[in-house]
């Protein structure tokens, strides 16, 4: 009979437990998952327990301390720390988010800090987005037109032609909503996804675009566009505040509307 | 020393950083034909162009206000403090206006004007007829046009196929015998393989070095890599003492509140309420220039008039703004603010400090962003097959103080004009003469030693102790006795480096050793600043000095260009100031005094 089991290296095992070393009484316990390929080892949480005195208020600067005066190797991207560049984007207490967004006070209890789901990682808190990248390219996220501007002039575009854009531009492509999309998790290999679909819906939504119907053959697809099914979890954890649900939807309302 | 595997890779051009210099330089090179490799430390997107806020500087003249690029050039030279290059500030403006427009046909997001065109606001030191009043010249995409470029050039160098080496990052110049750059060695973090890249034109889109600094504005991964690098190989770094810090960082978390906030109508306040710029700069207010509006915020603060229970900063206040308008202009600060500091902006002022935000100076270049050296009387040597763009080059159209809007146009015009001249200069296809063993030998042999140091103190001390140095000494306010202090401060800390210890031993993404790397590249650039800033006798744009408080034109109105040895030693000599016009269409702006 057909054994089924998860592969060796699936298991998460306990780690270190770094004591605290601070002074004060204002301390807080962050449970990090740790993983190098370097090694034939499992997956492991490691726990540090900081002082909240002597740290910043948001999770990235937890984990920065924790880099800086407990454990140099601990391996995550970070960048703008201000949430405009989208590197520092992992799953922290439950949610995934910007962990330079994500103040410390709004976890309770121990915080648990581990890579966006369902994502192959590359290190620690460190997931390959290489998939992801390359699907974004693949819906030709770029301004398509047949005519040209008048030579040395911009585009006209009205403000409420433009308005149509806003909450779609804004997007720091830090897959948060793409990696919480259970339907992704699935079919991640066929499936856009939000964060690639709320990128599409902004060319078709753009007043200067001029290729809407070919964007929207290429997406009239069972797997592309029709494996969204409207779980929310995207427009729940965009830690910008986005709607890619809403995106989605109005590429579905579209690809009815042209029938 | 370990051996490490090194891929090889041929291309026309390398550019080196993928920010908004980088990428336009990438699309110009890419579309015209050059194949053109684009090597970056971060995702493309990622890249601190991402965070630029306000807007970008073009006398589009969207605004009905008889704005014009001469005007434009006149703001940004007496901005410099005279110590802008008027050549490149020519070129720069007057570029501003075609290379904006293009920005908007790749499909930038800008935000509209009822009649359909690019929305354009006020910013600090932008006005019309020569000073006379303030003017709307600044290209806003609300107040996230730095993400709205940076995504628009990456899509389109997507468009184009432009090929990336993306979390690869720079270890060093390769230089041959004969002085020229052929290329670029560099560390694939993915996998941890070196990666030998020649280029005809290696291009430095490195950005600046904030993070020599304990409070900027500037991201983690703000290192200027390119900065060392040229340092390493033995050429100088211009005009390093001129760091702006920018008036409104958030108090405590350093991260920037827009001048664009201003330009819709925000002011500053001290302890008694009063509106303090308009005693500083009667006409533009709190629109005068940074280095203007920073050194007033301080002097209000030393003479106890700050704000809060340490009376240690300044009140920003919006809440006189509609609401409507600042959701349609402002969102992104609203946000900020309310996230970093708990303040609804509608309702009570944000707590802000002058914060360290942009480097003025940095590598040298002409206006075609060909780096430049002095040989002997030679002031202009070209260095052959090295470029230099955006904030890592010192062109220099920013001189002693950078207005608001100019480095968002810096990188656009820059890396536009670097794509047009590797164009004209370099042979597509041409073959790459062999390169001796010894060069990239001696690059493995720096990693290596970096890779396994076991020295007692961590990356984290060093840098903490480098930027505080910096900050107490290189401040708004320097004078001689504190300069000579951080001078001696910053060489122990420097050696403090040989004393060094990382913890990861893996090649794979060990970011680790990457900020070792990077602490040593921001070590350099620590005691290029603080050592150019020592040896500046007078004031100057964003070097205020107390013991010399004026401007000195007869004896030092020449830009700084310093050398470093291996050893850390530095050598000191100078260029002269471009004072004349490229084209006849303009003239020379003389010295005057420096008036808001």
């Amino acid at each position: 009979m057909a054994e089924f089991a998860l592969p060796r290296h699936s298991k998460i095992v306990k780690g270190i437990d770094y004591p605290y070393k601070g002074d004060t009484k204002n301390f807080r316990k962050v449970n990090v998952y740790r993983w190098s390929p370097d090694d034939d080892e499992n997956p492991r949480i490691d726990s540090y327990t900081i002082d909240l005195d002597d740290c910043g208020p948001m999770v990235l600067d937890a984990l920065i301390k924790i880099k800086q005066e407990i454990d140099s190797s601990l391996t995550f991207r970070r960048s703008c720390r201000e949430g405009i560049c989208g590197s520092c984007s992992m799953n922290i207490d439950g949610t995934n988010t910007l962990a330079c967004l994500k103040s410390i006070e709004d976890v309770k209890g121990e915080i648990n800090i581990y890579p966006l789901p369902h994502m192959d990682v590359v290190k620690d808190l460190v997931p390959d987005l290489t998939k992801a990248y390359a699907q974004l390219t693949s819906v030709k996220p770029w301004l398509q037109t047949d005519t040209k501007p008048e030579k040395g002039k911009s585009r006209k575009q009205s403000p409420k032609e433009r308005e149509q854009i806003d909450g779609l531009w804004e997007c720091v492509l830090c897959f948060s909503c793409t990696t919480s999309c259970p339907s992704y998790w699935w079919n991640g290999d066929k499936y856009l996804g939000p964060a690639v679909l709320l990128q599409a819906y902004r060319w078709i939504a753009d007043s200067r675009d001029e290729n809407t119907n070919e964007r929207l053959d290429d997406l009239e697809d069972s797997f592309k566009l029709y494996r969204c099914h409207t779980i929310m979890n995207c427009t729940k954890t965009c830690p910008k505040g986005l709607n890619p649900a809403k995106a989605i939807g109005e590429i579905k309302k579209l690809q009815l509307e042209r029938k | 020393m370990s051996e490490y595997e090194i891929i090889d890779h041929e291309h026309d051009v390398v550019v080196v950083g993928a920010g908004g210099a980088g990428l336009r330089a990438t699309l110009g090179m890419v579309s015209g034909g050059l194949k053109t490799a684009c090597i970056t430390k971060v995702f493309p997107t990622r890249s601190h162009t991402v965070a630029a806020q306000g807007g970008i500087g073009a006398a589009l003249n969207n605004m009905g206000e008889n704005d014009s690029w001469q005007f434009h050039m006149y703001d940004t030279v007496k901005g410099s403090d005279w110590l802008g290059d008027q050549d490149a500030i020519e070129y720069m403006c007057k570029e501003a206006i075609p290379s904006v427009t293009e920005l908007e046909n790749f499909g930038v997001p800008f935000s509209r004007t009822e009649e359909g065109e690019v929305y354009q606001r006020p910013f600090g030191g932008h006005t019309l007829d020569y000073g006379k009043k303030m003017a709307r010249r600044a290209c806003a995409a609300a107040d996230r046009t730095g993400h709205a470029i940076l995504h628009t050039l990456y899509q389109q160098c997507l468009k184009h196929q432009a090929e990336f080496f993306v979390e690869y990052i720079a270890l060093d110049l390769l230089m041959d015998d004969n002085g020229k750059c052929v290329g670029v060695l560099a560390l694939c973090m993915d996998d941890g393989k070196i990666h030998r890249f020649r280029g005809h034109q290696t291009v430095l889109a490195t950005g600046g070095y904030g993070r020599v600094y304990f409070s900027c504005t500037s991201a983690h991964t703000c290192t200027g890599d390119g900065n060392a690098m040229v340092l390493r190989a033995g050429l100088p770094l211009q005009d390093m003492e001129f760091v702006q810090f920018h008036p409104t960082g958030v108090y405590g978390a350093g991260v920037l509140i827009t001048e664009g906030s201003r330009g819709e109508g925000g002011y500053l306040t001290n302890s008694e309420g009063e509106r303090f710029m308009e005693r500083y700069a009667p006409t533009a207010k709190d629109l005068a220039s940074r280095d203007v509006v920073s050194r007033s915020m301080t002097i209000e603060i030393n003479e106890g008039r700050g704000v809060g229970p340490n009376k240690d900063h300044i009140f920003m206040h919006l809440e006189h703004i509609d609401p409507a308008t600042l959701h349609m202009r402002l969102p992104g600060i609203s946000e900020t603010a309310k996230i970093f500091c708990g303040v609804d902006v509608t309702k009570e002022p944000i707590p802000v400090l002058p914060t360290v935000h942009y480097n003025m100076g940095g590598i040298p270049t002409n206006y075609n962003g060909e780096v430049v050296t002095r040989k002997g009387n030679d002031q202009n040597a070209v260095v052959s097959g090295l470029m230099a763009i955006g904030e890592a080059a010192c062109v220099s159209v920013h001189g002693a103080n950078r207005l608001g809007t100019n480095s968002l146009l810096d990188i656009v015009v820059f890396g536009r004009a670097a794509a047009q001249r590797a164009l004209k200069t370099v042979e597509k296809g041409a073959s790459h003469a062999p390169l001796p063993k010894r060069v990239t030998d001696k690059i493995l042999a720096r990693l290596d030693k970096m890779r396994y140091a076991k020295g007692d103190v961590s990356v984290g001390e060093i840098r903490n102790s480098m930027q505080n140095a910096m900050q107490k000494h290189a401040a708004v306010f320097r004078s001689n006795s504190s300069m000579n202090e951080g001078v001696k401060k910053v060489d122990t800390i420097a050696n403090s480096l040989d004393g060094v210890g990382i913890k990861d031993r893996s090649l794979i993404f060990n970011t680790d050793l990457v900020e070792a790397l990077e602490l040593e590249n921001l070590m350099q650039q620590a005691i290029v600043t603080i050592k150019s800033a020592d040896q500046r006798k007078e004031s100057r744009g964003a070097h205020s000095h107390e013991d010399y408080p004026d401007r000195d034109d007869k004896d030092w109105m020449k830009h700084t260009i310093m050398w470093l040895n291996e050893k850390n030693k530095t050598k000191l000599d100078y260029r002269d100031v471009h004072l004349n016009t490229l084209t006849n269409e303009v003239a020379s702006i003389p010295p005057a005094a420096r008036v808001y």
